[in-house]
């Protein structure tokens, strides 16, 4: 537990901070540039179908078989399990692609295999989704600012927003150079990080400006290093729980939401690391100063009629 | 500084919490295995004795029943497992024939006590129970391109009618269409007519090389009441189509301007529901022409079932799909699969008057089928689908007309019993007002469904007791009131989904296990605040009031965040994001909650009222 009288001088490590961060952001926006996300089903449209064996699958032998059968681009991989298939298709939409493929893939089998699931995006689908999914995200980032313009002040707004966007940057970098599946749950585990990420930083913020109004001697540095050694148990605490129940996620939840967890994983991560860093970075940059807060004269009778 | 709640306050939150409990209990009784019984129509009630024949029937085959009984006029048969469920659909359906709808379903089994409070348990996706999604778009420029074709015949003999002579009615590329006049005042007559019949058209006139014409197209507010009644019109018939499929809780849902959603949940066989619900199908009725009509008023088309030989037909159409009342599959005297059909009234007119003097004249059934080729091409490097709507019209029977025929009468010439019951159930569903198409299709199978509720809720566990673990190492006894707290959170997370119906799917889940990493936060807060009072030498209680009330604010405002970051992922997520969306809302308010009112009354009650020298934490 972190002791009152020891303050560690995080503003002091700001400058590598800030080259840490500069050099990941150029790294995830770089890969995405170049590499760009894989984009799942979800979002570019087109077939899936899932199929489940008896016994250990071979892949070789079921790639021949679809290309005999004439399907074009197909990418055949395991699904969780080494019994599991997953095979995509590019194909445009035809209302008995499933039963094909497995009838195709039993005919040259003795043991049995399951259909375990069929999909079908239109790419028209695939991109309104993709555009809705930006544009969410966007949303949210807006929304998010101008509420803690209200609660606290502008400077804080821009810290926080650059903080959230400093951490979907690099999640969907992490996604982009690991050549990861991108597909509707990963969005949905992004936005997750964005009000997650946020909570971290707003816990912060609101020490600063507590700390602000009750520390009068002290300048902005130190008044920001003071706020985060004193919240700094509380942050590692709240990251560490999260980050254990999303672990469990990650190694018992399967497949289907395996790129969710580590969604979450990477952004909780940065996510207490940018709340500590990056938002308070930007607002020392922007020049934030006890005039930004002038408390309002009635603040201190308040306090202990709470609850 | 007592640290004391008034005793109602603490009433009040025992009362929630045991509102909690109560609402939450339906999720631990195990669905049943059961067969859901229900009419096609009105007359066709469940009934007693029908459920009677039913008991019997299963008792013969040796099908054991855990019970059969009468719910809100449709019968409800549960199982003890999946296999006599199976098995007894068959031995149900062939009782009851086709006249009733014979659903697999999986019924709660919630106590009657409960039931009448109104509790149940919450629903499961399709991702965790297996079961298809089709996501549909409506035509709507077919619809409205289908409407002009009426309003062609219907200014043609409404011109007729006014002796009005036009020399032609006709589509421009633009969507509109122009009427043709050899004189002016004629074309000046017609159009003010027009203007008084026909509000909705917007009519202008043009004088081109000596011929006089009225253009006419439609009002913007028109073409938008087309699309929308042909949208909700295949609303209605995708309705109708997924009742006679036989599905327990099907939804079909209008989505955005054109779009339809249907969910239906425990179907395995995707092809075969797609088959029914996509099918654009009519019938024709018309007369095959005479030998001495003219070629304008003839049409020539295919057989169905026998490619190359065809027939030429008149071009006036007697009756199609939409006057027929109702349609049975039956065989005919040779085994032949066919349908008997009852035309409504005013068809069946139609039908007498025409075939009195056509007797002995051969009727032909034709089979229209809109259908569509996909063609996806990119055009400046952006994926387009472009999308080509034909009719495809095909004779599937030419029988001669033997006698006057009434609003009964039946057709032959299918091919198989698929076909006849399939045309039966389409021709009672109704047609669709425009053509659709599948832009989207989810079919997720039982075993998986099944192995995602178990991965899902092994992670909920495990996460779960990991924290609660850490807690109380962490925090000792203030651990284990947060726990309590993180135990109640979870429990009220799910009294909350379950009262409102709300859908888990497996992202929801997920969205529970986030939950209960975030729900902690907020005791994490208020605990890190009393010590770091106390440690600032502040005593027990007021350590505890301080750390209680400073944290507040601080959780509101983190709590606010994250819940405009989830509403907005509800408002546009569908289907299992949606699921994550209400699970994290819902959680985020209910931890509130428990963290911060439940806690502090656990606190009050364990510390409360007493002088404190030291406090594990």
């Amino acid at each position: 537990m972190a002791k009152q009288n020891k303050i560690i001088n995080f503003m002091g490590l700001g400058k590598i901070a800030f080259a840490i961060s500069a050099l990941l952001i150029l790294i995830s926006l770089g890969s995405l540039a170049t590499k760009g996300l894989q984009f799942g089903l979800d979002f570019t449209g087109g077939s899936l179908v899932e199929v489940g064996y008896e016994q250990d699958a071979d892949l070789g032998k079921i790639r021949q078989i679809m290309s005999e059968a004439g399907y074009q681009d197909v990418t055949v991989q395991n699904f969780g399990a080494a019994t599991d298939v997953l095979i995509r298709m590019g194909e445009t939409h035809d209302p008995k692609l499933g039963d094909a493929v497995l009838a195709a893939l039993q005919a040259g089998e003795t043991q049995k295999i399951e259909l375990r699931r069929n999909e079908y995006v239109g790419a028209q689908v695939g991109e309104e989704l993709r555009e809705q999914g930006g544009l969410g995200m966007l949303m949210a980032l807006f929304m998010i600012m101008v509420y803690i313009a209200f609660r606290f002040q502008f400077k804080f707004s821009v810290g926080s927003v650059l903080a959230l966007a400093h951490d979907v940057i690099i999640t969907l970098g992490f996604f982009s150079v690991m050549g990861i599946e991108f597909d509707l749950t990963v969005l949905a585990a992004v936005l997750a990080v964005i009000g997650y990420s946020l909570n971290d930083t707003i816990v912060v913020f609101d020490r600063i400006r507590e700390n602000f109004r009750l520390l009068r001697k002290e300048d902005a540095v130190e008044v920001i290093n003071i706020s985060l050694t004193q919240t700094l148990s509380r942050t590692l605490m709240t990251s560490f729980t999260t980050l254990l129940v999303v672990l469990a996620l990650a190694i018992f939840g399967g497949e289907t939401i395996h790129g969710f967890a580590l969604a979450l994983l990477v952004g909780i991560g940065v996510g207490t690391y940018s709340s500590i860093y990056v938002a308070a970075n930007v607002m020392l940059l922007m020049g934030v100063s006890r005039d930004d807060l002038i408390p309002p004269p009635k603040e201190d009778d308040v306090v202990d009629e709470l609850p | 500084m007592l640290n004391r709640y008034p005793l109602w306050k603490n009433l009040l939150i025992l009362l929630l919490l045991a509102l909690g409990l109560l609402y939450a209990a339906p999720n631990l009784y195990p669905d049943d295995y059961a067969i859901q019984l229900s009419g096609t129509r009105e007359v066709y009630q469940v009934d007693e004795p029908l459920l009677q024949r039913i008991s019997t029937e299963l008792e013969r085959e040796g099908i054991h029943s855990k019970s059969v009984e009468l719910q809100d006029g449709s019968g409800m048969v549960r199982f003890v497992d999946g296999e006599s469920q199976l098995r007894a659909k068959a031995v149900i359906a062939k009782v009851v024939g086709e006249q009733y709808v014979v659903a697999m379903n999986l019924a709660p089994t919630t106590p009657d006590w409960l039931r009448a409070l109104g509790a149940g348990p919450m629903k499961l996706g399709l991702d965790l129970r297996g079961g298809v999604h089709f996501l549909l778009e409506v035509d709507t420029v077919q619809a409205v391109a289908q409407r002009l074709e009426v309003y062609v015949s219907e200014i043609k003999t409404k011109l007729r009618q006014e002796k009005l002579r036009y020399r032609l009615v006709d589509h421009r590329s633009d969507g509109s269409l122009e009427v043709k006049f050899a004189d002016e005042a004629m074309r000046d007559e017609a159009r003010s007519l027009l203007r008084k019949d026909y509000p909705e058209f917007l009519l202008s006139d043009e004088t081109v090389d000596g011929a006089f014409y009225v253009v006419i197209s439609l009002t913007e507010q028109t073409v938008s009441d087309i699309e929308d009644y042909a949208v909700k019109q295949n609303l209605t018939t995708l309705r109708n189509r997924v009742n006679e499929l036989g599905v327990a809780e099907p939804l079909v849902q209008r989505q955005g301007r054109n779009r339809i959603v249907v969910q239906l949940p425990g179907v395995q066989d995707a092809a075969a529901a797609k088959r029914i619900i996509g099918k654009t199908a009519n019938l024709e009725f018309r007369l095959e022409a005479s030998p001495q009509a003219t070629g304008v008023t003839t049409e020539t088309y295919e057989f169905r079932s026998q490619p190359g030989r065809d027939a030429t037909i008149e071009r006036d159409i007697i009756i199609t799909g939409s006057s027929v009342a109702n349609a049975q599959a039956a065989f005919d005297e040779n085994g032949q699969p066919q349908v008997s059909i009852t035309l409504d009234a005013k068809g069946g007119q139609m039908m007498g008057r025409v075939t009195r003097n056509a007797i002995q004249r051969r009727m032909a059934v034709l089979f229209v089928e809109y259908k569509s080729r996909t063609l996806t091409e990119t055009v400046d490097g952006v994926v387009e689908e472009r999308r080509i709507p034909y009719v495809e019209k095909k004779i599937i029977s030419l029988a001669t007309i033997q006698s006057v025929l009434g609003s009964q009468f039946r057709i032959t010439g299918l091919e198989s019993a698929t076909e006849s019951s399939e045309l039966a159930l389409l021709l009672r569903a109704g047609a669709l007002a425009a053509p659709i198409y599948f832009v989207e299709e989810r079919s997720i199978g039982p075993s998986l469904g099944a192995e995602n509720i178990e991965l899902g809720v092994m992670s909920v566990k495990i996460g779960f007791a990991l924290v609660l673990i850490f807690m109380v190492l962490y925090y000792r006894v203030f651990g284990i009131l947060a726990n309590v707290a993180l135990t109640l959170n979870l429990v009220l997370l799910v009294a909350v989904m379950s009262l409102l119906s709300a859908t888990l799917t497996l992202p929801g889940i997920a969205g529970i296990v986030l939950t209960v990493g975030m729900a902690v936060d907020a005791n994490v807060l208020i605990f890190s605040r009393i010590r770091e009072e106390l440690n600032n030498g502040v005593p027990g209680q007021s350590a505890i009031n301080a750390g209680f009330s400073r944290a507040f604010t601080t959780i509101l405002d983190a709590n606010v965040t994250t819940l405009i970051a989830a509403l907005i992922l509800f408002a546009m997520g569908t289907g299992p994001v949606k699921g994550f969306a209400v699970t994290l809302s819902v959680g985020i308010v209910t931890s509130m909650f428990t963290a911060i009112v439940v806690t502090r009354a656990l606190v009050n009650l364990t510390y409360g009222g007493r002088k404190l020298n030291r406090l594990a934490l």
